[in-house]
């Protein structure tokens, strides 16, 4: 039977008299990929954020991990990793040092944070910029350091908002490397993304309009449906009824 | 679940480890940040050299010029008196009214003597005379102080002259200023530039680095690790609070050091007063940091918001008493009241605890209720 890790039932949230997550309703499995797809101002980073435990949902139900993202937010945080659509590393501190820090605030002993330190210094081919601070580093190796520091602790679940903004094809394609690496060790990663062609290599997308999932699936079986040949398209057909607009 | 146990246990043992890894990290941020270090620890020694020398309320060394239309032994004597004086200076005769105007005009003198032309002749033949002394009222504060000292000076030569033949109804004045006998300013603002330098860095820094945090975007993923937030205020809150520690330390080595400030104060009664009211800036600071959200906004509340009625309302600049009512009963809010009467009881007064109980408990009242506002502000989420 297949183990679902988030799932979202009639989940809405609102601001006023504005809804930005409309009765969404979704499950991703254990060690999928999925793309959270949608215009800006479609209510994706809204969904996500009450999926972390960031915001509370205004009705509806989200279990992530198999608890209440409501009432076992303590639970959910334990078992998930979260990368901001703001960079947020600390600048001012090394790369070595941001990974230390973050490894301690997760909880992990000293020894595990020194030997998970090493392994990831190594892993990013970060050896001679380990004692770098990270505000002199590219924006792609902060973003990978981000990836590698989201998931020190080995959570369950990865959300990643928007996490290859700015960068070029090549250091998005060595991020998504990252990604698989991951998702075959079982981590499911939930990642939102503006680039289509990062939608192909999700498992499944779906893809949000105006707060709500206008269509979900594998990305093949998205584009027979709607007789396509990429997410793109897809993505632009349904993004034009859009009433919504993003800023 | 298989994996529930280890978890939780895990989760006892890590706290104060995460508690460890972020003092540490706040640490770091503090000692890399080499401009508000130096503000931090530059801030205290610049503002007790300025209040403590260059600000000084005290007069010394004023020109001033004599006016002598029929120059004679008295007159000559009362002369070399004034400007043996540590207050004054000779800066030469003046032959008319319109002279006096003159070099006041041009700023070289402050004080004019002017003694009439048959001085000698009256004090001696009718037992009393006149002289006159002209300040520059330009700015009133000194020169009544310059004119006092000047009249006190003449006083002093009266009595030396009528040394032993004081006749019945004569009635000696004398002055004794309590608690700061030379009437030295320098360190009467001890206690005022401490208050407002723990005020400000308290509140502003802790504001700042907080505000920081969601500014930059990395408060978002504190609040989504396990740790607890209580870690992350606590965890905030340590360093600033040694920092303010080694500023009060700095301010008391430069007050006994550098400005003589008198000893005799309870020392560890005056540590543990400024550690109460440290704790009150920071848990002010920590409220600042929970109603806006950049660090602009944070520094322009501390500082126009705290600076200001912490200047006007703590007693150290403007005297309370003489306020209307109801800015009166305003400064009974301004935290820095209390504290100022606090430190200026025990450090120029050497009061002791039972002297300051009343503002104490006030102080320690105000941290709880900011606590209790800070807590509930708190937006664990976003």
């Amino acid at each position: 039977m297949t183990e679902w890790v988030i799932e979202a039932e009639n989940l809405t949230r609102r601001f006023g008299a504005f809804t930005a997550v409309d009765a969404i309703n979704l499950k991703v499995a254990a060690g999928e990929i999925f793309g959270f797809l949608g215009a800006n101002g479609a209510g994706k980073t809204t969904a996500m954020r009450i999926f972390c435990g960031l915001l509370e949902p205004s009705s509806g139900r989200a279990t992530v991990a198999g608890f209440d993202a409501m009432t076992q937010s303590e639970q959910i945080k334990q078992r998930i990793g979260y990368m901001s659509q703001k960079f947020s590393l600390y600048g001012k501190l090394t790369v070595k040092q941001n990974i230390r820090f973050f490894a301690g605030i997760y909880g992990l002993s000293r020894r595990e944070v020194k030997q998970k330190t090493g392994e990831i210094v190594e892993r990013l081919g970060l050896t001679t910029a380990a004692d770098t601070l990270v505000d002199e580093l590219p924006l792609g190796w902060k973003q990978r350091i981000s990836f590698a520091v989201a998931t020190v602790h080995q959570p369950k679940v990865v959300f990643l908002d928007e996490p290859t903004g700015g960068v070029d094809p090549i250091v998005r394609r060595q991020f998504w490397d990252m990604i698989f690496e991951a998702s075959s060790r079982g981590v499911t990663v939930f990642v939102t993304t503006h680039y289509m062609d990062e939608a192909e290599y999700c498992d499944r997308v779906s893809i949000m309009v105006d707060g709500a999932v206008a269509a979900m699936g594998k990305p093949a079986e998205l584009c027979a449906e709607y007789g396509v040949a990429s997410v793109e398209e897809v993505f632009v057909a349904l993004a034009r009824k859009a009433t919504r607009h993003g800023d | 679940m298989a994996t529930e146990a280890p978890l939780a246990v895990a989760r006892g043992v890590s706290g104060l480890s995460m508690f460890a890894a972020f003092v540490l990290k706040e640490a770091k941020h503090v000692l890399r940040d080499r401009r508000s270090l130096l503000i931090l620890l530059g801030l205290p020694i610049v503002m007790m050299t300025l209040f403590g020398f260059a600000l000084s309320n005290e007069v010394k060394n004023t020109n001033f010029v004599v006016l002598d239309r029929a120059p004679d032994a008295s007159t000559l004597g009362l002369t070399g008196r004034i400007s043996e004086s540590n207050y004054f200076t000779f800066a030469g005769r003046v032959q008319s009214e319109a002279e006096i105007n003159d070099r006041f005009r041009r700023g070289d003198a402050r004080l004019a003597v002017v003694f009439p032309a048959d001085f000698e002749h009256d004090l001696r033949h009718l037992g009393h005379a006149q002289i006159r002394l002209v300040a520059d009222a330009s700015d009133p504060n000194t020169a009544s102080t310059v004119s006092n000292y000047a009249a006190a000076i003449v006083a002093q030569y009266q009595a030396e002259l009528a040394e032993g033949s004081v006749g019945p109804g004569a009635i000696a004045v004398e002055t004794r200023m309590l608690y700061n006998p030379q009437l030295k300013s320098s360190y009467m603002f001890v206690p005022g530039v401490m208050t407002l330098i723990l005020m400000l860095l308290g509140a502003m820094m802790t504001s700042v680095s907080i505000v920081r945090e969601k500014e930059r975007g990395t408060m978002e993923v504190l609040l989504v690790s396990p740790m607890n937030p209580l870690i992350l205020i606590i965890g905030k809150a340590v360093p600033y609070l040694v920092l303010c520690l080694i500023d009060v330390l700095i301010i008391l080595l430069l007050s006994y050091g550098l400005l003589d400030l008198p000893g005799g104060a309870n020392l560890p009664l005056l540590i543990a007063e400024s550690l109460l009211f440290i704790l009150t800036t920071l848990t002010l600071g920590l409220v600042i940091s929970n109603l806006v959200q950049q660090q602009q906004t944070a520094m322009f509340v501390s500082l126009v918001g705290l600076l200001m009625p912490s200047l006007v309302f703590s007693g150290f600049m403007f005297p309370i008493e003489n306020m209307p009512l109801p800015l009166r009963v305003i400064s009974h809010l301004v935290p820095t009241r209390w504290f100022y009467l606090i430190a200026s009881n025990v450090m120029i007064k050497h009061l002791g605890f039972a002297a300051v109980i009343q503002p104490t408990l006030i102080l320690a009242g105000m941290t709880l209720v900011l606590l209790f506002i800070a807590w509930r502000t708190f937006k664990q989420r976003l």
